[in-house]
């Protein structure tokens, strides 16, 4: 079950700003506590660079989740860029083939609830992750 | 494309950064401070990121470049007033952000720049023919 | 079997034509399982209320507590009930009072025997189990609601974070640290050390019997945290017990200051500032 779903296009340096801000306002929304709200931001913004620098562009959709005993939000980010050849590799620390600190997808992993991945070289990848008011 | 300003106070310059910057604001920011400290010959960066609500690994990373270049120009770099929320979420995506000094204010951060640079005094001609940055700690 | 609207305004009929009567033999049934805790004069005050609270339900037609016309008695029963959990009453005790309803409305009826007495009898019966439900589920959210202010107010009160010296702060844990508790106090430690710009913490966890794995990596994230924004973190009061666990779960304390009681870690920090304390 969930309701207005919003998406953004992550195609731009400024998409990545919109899409922190929104993500943001849903957060404060659902009333996530301030430490929640920051780890959830900034696991939007390190996935959402990802799919800027690594998909090459694609789209961002947030929306607010409810199961039988917590509200949470929930964040897809989709592409159709290359793909990631070996996932484990991609989800160590330390590990960028980008000239990051490669900390991206291992780090906004660690700061969120639920994580997926769903990807496919030469098709590319989906991430979904949701994060839950405790 | 907005741009972050770079203030000089005394022997001191002061960024104060209260925009939610894009990825390039950071980057021109790496620049025009690298130009500003070899311009103004300051020994000291103060970096206020009270105002931030997230770093991410991209903005860590712009830090600590930035402490990295001004040491080489013989800056050093406090990067001060970041929130605690904003800490407890960099410890969780494991940056620890070596080799940047922090300080909880901007008054803590200019002692610590002040402290250092009694130590150079101290020790007097001789650090100066030692062209070799310091090791971070 | 819903109360129809005929049968509820035979019993609204019935309530008000016996009102005292009906009142002071339920006031009565209910306070035998009390066992005196409280007064028969508020007893029967209470009793009276719900006796009103129930014929005017029954007539405005109610055919189930659940009613727009039974508003009125659904306010009076959580009221009971916010006051019996309160008083510390039991979920039973508190649902026998209504149930003595029906023992007090049987007595009323007197001696009838004829099959349309008995059938009105249990569709009325039902809507006083619905009732007395209606009050257990009430209960327990009050009950929950009071626990739940509980633990925040333990929250408040075990754990302090004081100022300790100019520029130093404590907090001294005390009792058991689960996670919820240590991400608390650790967020409120760092809060303190932005709001008094003091550069040094100290952690004292003399008062905590014993530190799990969760709990030390709370502790050395806060660490790591509070360094990140300028600060340094000195852990006092390490028991011994403490000190094994520490090491056989290998937990890496690494460069982190920790000394035996928080006078040492006091007297440290002061020798790091270059303040003395004055003998």
């Amino acid at each position: 079950m969930n309701d207005d779903v919003q998406r953004l296009p992550v195609v731009t340096d400024q998409d990545v700003v919109r899409v922190r801000q929104l993500v943001r306002t849903v957060a404060v929304a659902v009333k996530l506590s301030l430490v929640d709200q920051t780890k959830l931001v900034t696991a939007a913004s390190e996935l959402a660079r990802n799919t800027l620098v690594y998909g090459g562009g694609g789209e961002a959709e947030v929306s607010r989740v409810h199961n039988d005993r917590r509200a949470g939000i929930r964040i897809v980010f989709a592409d159709q860029g290359p793909g990631i050849a070996d996932l484990d590799l991609a989800l160590t620390d330390g590990y960028t083939t980008g000239g990051g600190l490669g900390l991206g997808l291992s780090g906004a992993r660690r700061l969120v609830d639920e994580f997926e991945i769903d990807t496919e070289p030469g098709k590319g990848t989906t991430i979904t992750v949701v994060k839950w008011c405790r | 494309m907005e741009r972050v300003p770079v203030l000089k106070i005394g022997e001191i310059l002061l960024v104060s950064i209260q925009i939610d910057m894009e990825d390039q604001v950071a980057l021109q920011l790496q620049e025009d401070l690298a130009e500003r400290i070899v311009a103004t010959g300051v020994r000291g960066v103060i970096i206020d990121i009270s105002a931030l609500d997230i770093v991410d690994s991209f903005v860590g990373r712009t830090l600590a470049t930035i402490a990295s270049v001004s040491r080489v120009l013989d800056a050093e770099t406090v990067v001060v007033g970041m929130r605690p929320a904003v800490a407890i979420t960099l410890v969780e995506l494991g940056l620890s952000l070596p080799g940047i000094r922090t300080a909880l204010n901007v008054d803590l951060g200019i002692a610590m720049l002040a402290r250092q640079d009694e130590d150079i005094d101290l020790l007097g001609d001789e650090d100066d023919t030692d062209q070799v940055a310091e090791p971070t700690p | 079997m819903p109360l129809s609207p005929d049968e509820a305004s035979r019993f609204a009929v019935l309530l008000e034509s016996n009102a005292e009567s009906l009142a002071a033999r339920w006031s009565e049934l209910a306070g035998a399982g009390l066992r005196g805790r409280l007064s028969g004069a508020e007893l029967l005050r209470q009793t009276r209320d719900l006796r009103s609270a129930f014929q005017q339900a029954l007539a405005g037609g109610a055919s189930d507590v659940n009613d727009e016309a039974a508003a009125e008695l659904r306010a009076q029963l959580s009221e009971l009930s916010s006051h019996r959990a309160r008083q510390g009453f039991s979920a039973t005790e508190t649902a026998i009072s209504v149930f003595a309803l029906k023992e007090a409305t049987l007595h009323v009826l007197g001696d009838a025997e004829d099959a349309a007495t008995l059938r009105d009898y249990v569709a009325f019966s039902a809507f006083v189990d619905r009732a007395a439900l209606f009050t257990f589920d009430s209960y327990v959210r009050v009950r929950e609601a009071l626990i739940s202010d509980q633990a925040e107010q333990l929250l408040e009160l075990s754990t302090p974070v004081v100022k300790l010296w100019e520029g130093v702060v404590a907090v001294p844990l005390v009792g058991t640290l689960d996670s919820a508790r240590a991400q608390v106090v650790m967020e409120r430690l760092l809060q303190t050390l932005v709001d008094t710009g003091s550069p040094y913490a100290i952690i004292d966890i003399t008062g905590v019997p014993a530190v799990d794995t969760q709990v030390a990596q709370h502790i050395l994230k806060t660490v790591v945290a509070a360094r990140l924004m300028g600060a340094d973190c000195i852990i006092s009061g390490i028991r011994p017990q403490i000190a094994q666990t520490i090491v056989a779960l290998g937990i890496e304390f690494g460069d982190i200051a920790t000394k035996a009681s928080l006078a040492d870690a006091l007297r440290y920090v002061l020798g790091k500032t270059g303040k003395r304390p004055v003998r």
